[in-house]
């Protein structure tokens, strides 16, 4: 007893230490190392204390599990990082749920506390839920089904009930002492699965960062409830860390987005609502005041389909520009300090690389280059800061909003590569818009701004952008991974 | 036992709580990909059970562990080639961002 808390202690202590490294960029890869070392010690303790050393078939099982992973881990692209993180969610609570229910057929009988009763019934219930919310989660993200959101007749309701049913039963699995453990049980888990489907089938895409965030930490409860059904220190300690992260992960994704946990959960996504002729995306219009390159080529099932296409304000537009094409190689020589904003968009169009050629070829001519990185910009949280360190871009050019938002107006010039809300002024200037109160980049601020996005159709809340109407403003229409060379050409020309 | 995992849950949601804010969201999504390794804690109930359990569980707990070593070996793995393609220029000094005034 006494030596196993001491080990839970000093095993925690490992994982918790590990995320504290990961605080810099200069030492979180030995913060991973550190939390990879303590989980080896606590797998051999565990073989160690329950099976007395003696070789035993779980190692088989371990090593199927590590190799599929291991291959997992490496055949991954960044890209994708959302959904794997996503399906890792749904297997750490598979997993949770599963080990309890192994535990109730091996273990229970009549003298099994109250505790184990609650507990176990609780943590195949959140488990079954992570599983099954994280499996639509990776569907939608890897454009494999229900992109769209998808509202069922009385969806809310179906949520509810599927939800307060598993929690009855659950309960009542505790008042009767798990009498009827086997029926209540596997009932029980089956609604939470269903829940886990309600609950993430109406979730669009740009809601994601905190579904996913949600999920991470609903992986963390489960594992910690499970600890405390088979009475493991170890178990209960590192779930709550997860647990904890992805609260808190939750929370700051949801305050960058302006939008409230329950509005998430309830299917309300801003834009969407009365409008369903999906706006293809891309492909259909050429309305570019600047002809850039040819139409773009963007898959289709990446796009987020969400966006309304009621208003396009297109004409006229000329007559305000200040700015032509002529204008952009003075205009992008002339500029000291650059500021580039990424958006979900440039990595859709992969041009992480080509920005960062964009880059390369201003730092060249010894400008200052730094990027904004809005919390959302992505499909989770941090993700555009894996693509661009990715394409090569140092880490310390890498802003956050808070970090980049009093710059603004020392800049010269900023790039927005694929990025619209999240530069959208309406969201201070304008009430009652699904993006009001949101937090910005403060483009708009700077001295010029040049806007390569797709298209001109405003960005997943369906707000269009006031940006586009500014003087100091010029737009290039077009799939950046084919605008944004054509601008480093202008730069480097001699012209 | 019951103290004990009380006193442990409270205990890591402090310090959890303390030690994940203050990492920085250019770091988030490692941070989620190491938390996924970490939930793949539930490899050690599984092997617990399935080493302990007379009968019936083993089947469970056998799969129970295979999916909790995937969280474990693909999260730390993912998170591992993900931190080293983060490079700074300035190698072993602080990141510091100069603000323009």
């Amino acid at each position: 007893m006494a030596v196993t808390i001491v080990l839970a202690v000093i095993i925690i202590t490992g994982f918790i230490t590990g995320i504290r490294l990961m605080q810099s960029p200069q030492t979180a890869l030995w913060g991973n190392r550190l939390g990879a070392l303590s989980m080896v010690v606590a797998i051999a303790y565990t073989f160690i204390a329950t099976g007395h050393g003696t070789p035993n078939a779980a190692i088989i099982f371990i090593v199927i599990g590590g190799m599929i992973g291991l291959i997992l881990g490496q055949s991954v692209k960044m890209i994708h990082m959302p959904q794997t993180v996503a399906l890792l969610n749904g297997l750490g609570g598979a997993a949770s749920a599963l080990v309890v229910w192994a535990a109730l057929l091996a273990y229970a009988g009549e003298g099994s506390a109250m505790l184990f009763w609650g507990t176990s019934g609780l943590a195949m219930g959140v488990g079954a839920l992570t599983f099954s919310g994280s499996i639509i989660a990776v569907l939608k993200l890897q454009g494999l089904a229900f992109q769209k959101p998808v509202q069922l007749k009385g969806h809310g309701h179906l949520l509810r009930i599927t939800i307060l049913l598993a929690a009855l039963l659950i309960i009542i699995n505790l008042g009767l002492l798990g009498q009827y453990y086997w029926i209540l049980l596997p009932i029980a888990a089956l609604l939470a699965l269903l829940g886990g489907l309600f609950m993430t089938l109406r979730i669009g895409g740009a809601d994601m960062p905190i579904v996913i965030s949600l999920l991470n930490s609903f992986s963390g409860v489960a594992a910690a409830i499970a600890g405390l059904a088979v009475e493991n220190l170890i178990l209960t300690g590192t779930g709550a860390l997860v647990g904890v992260a992805g609260l808190i992960l939750t929370r700051i994704m949801c305050r960058a987005m302006n939008r409230s946990l329950i509005s998430v959960l309830a299917g309300f996504t801003p834009g969407v609502h009365e409008t369903s002729p999906h706006a293809e995306a891309g492909g259909d219009r050429s309305t570019e005041e600047l002809k850039i390159p040819e139409e773009p080529v963007i898959d289709e099932r990446e796009k987020p389909g969400e966006e309304t296409t009621e208003e396009i304000t297109e004409t006229g537009e000329e007559d305000k520009k200040h700015f032509t094409e002529d204008d952009l190689p003075q205009l992008m020589k002339s500029a000291e300090r650059v500021i580039i904003v990424p958006g979900y968009g440039m990595a859709v169009a992969q041009a992480q690389s080509a920005v960062g050629q964009l880059a390369g070829a201003f730092e060249s001519q010894g400008k200052e280059v730094k990027f904004a990185i809005h919390p959302v910009a992505g499909r989770m949280p941090g993700h555009m800061n894996v693509l661009l360190a990715e394409a090569g871009i140092d880490y310390e050019k890498l802003m956050d909003m808070d970090a980049i938002n009093p710059q603004f107006e020392h800049a010269d010039l900023v790039i927005a590569v694929g990025a619209c809300d999240v530069i959208n002024p309406a969201a201070n200037a304008a009430e009652g818009t699904p993006i009001s109160g949101m937090p910005i980049l403060n483009a708009e601020n700077a001295k010029n701004v040049i806007i390569c996005n797709l298209d001109e159709k405003p960005g997943y809340s369906g707000v269009d952008n006031i940006l586009y109407e500014q003087s100091h403003v010029i737009t290039i229409w077009g799939n950046a991974a084919e605008t944004i060379p054509e601008l480093t050409k202008m730069l480097n020309s001699n012209s | 036992m019951l103290p004990a995992l009380l006193v442990i849950l409270v205990a890591a949601v402090l310090l959890g709580y303390r030690a994940i804010s203050a990492v920085p969201s250019l770091l988030h999504t490692p941070l989620m990909s190491g938390m996924n390794a970490l939930s793949g804690i539930t490899v050690i109930g599984a092997i617990a059970v399935f080493i302990t359990s007379p009968q019936g569980g083993s089947g469970w707990a056998a799969a129970a562990l295979v999916l909790a070593m995937i969280n474990v070996a693909g999260g730390f793995w993912v998170t591992e080639r993900m931190l080293k393609m983060f490079k700074g220029k300035k190698r072993g000094s602080e990141v510091q961002d100069i603000p323009w005034q």
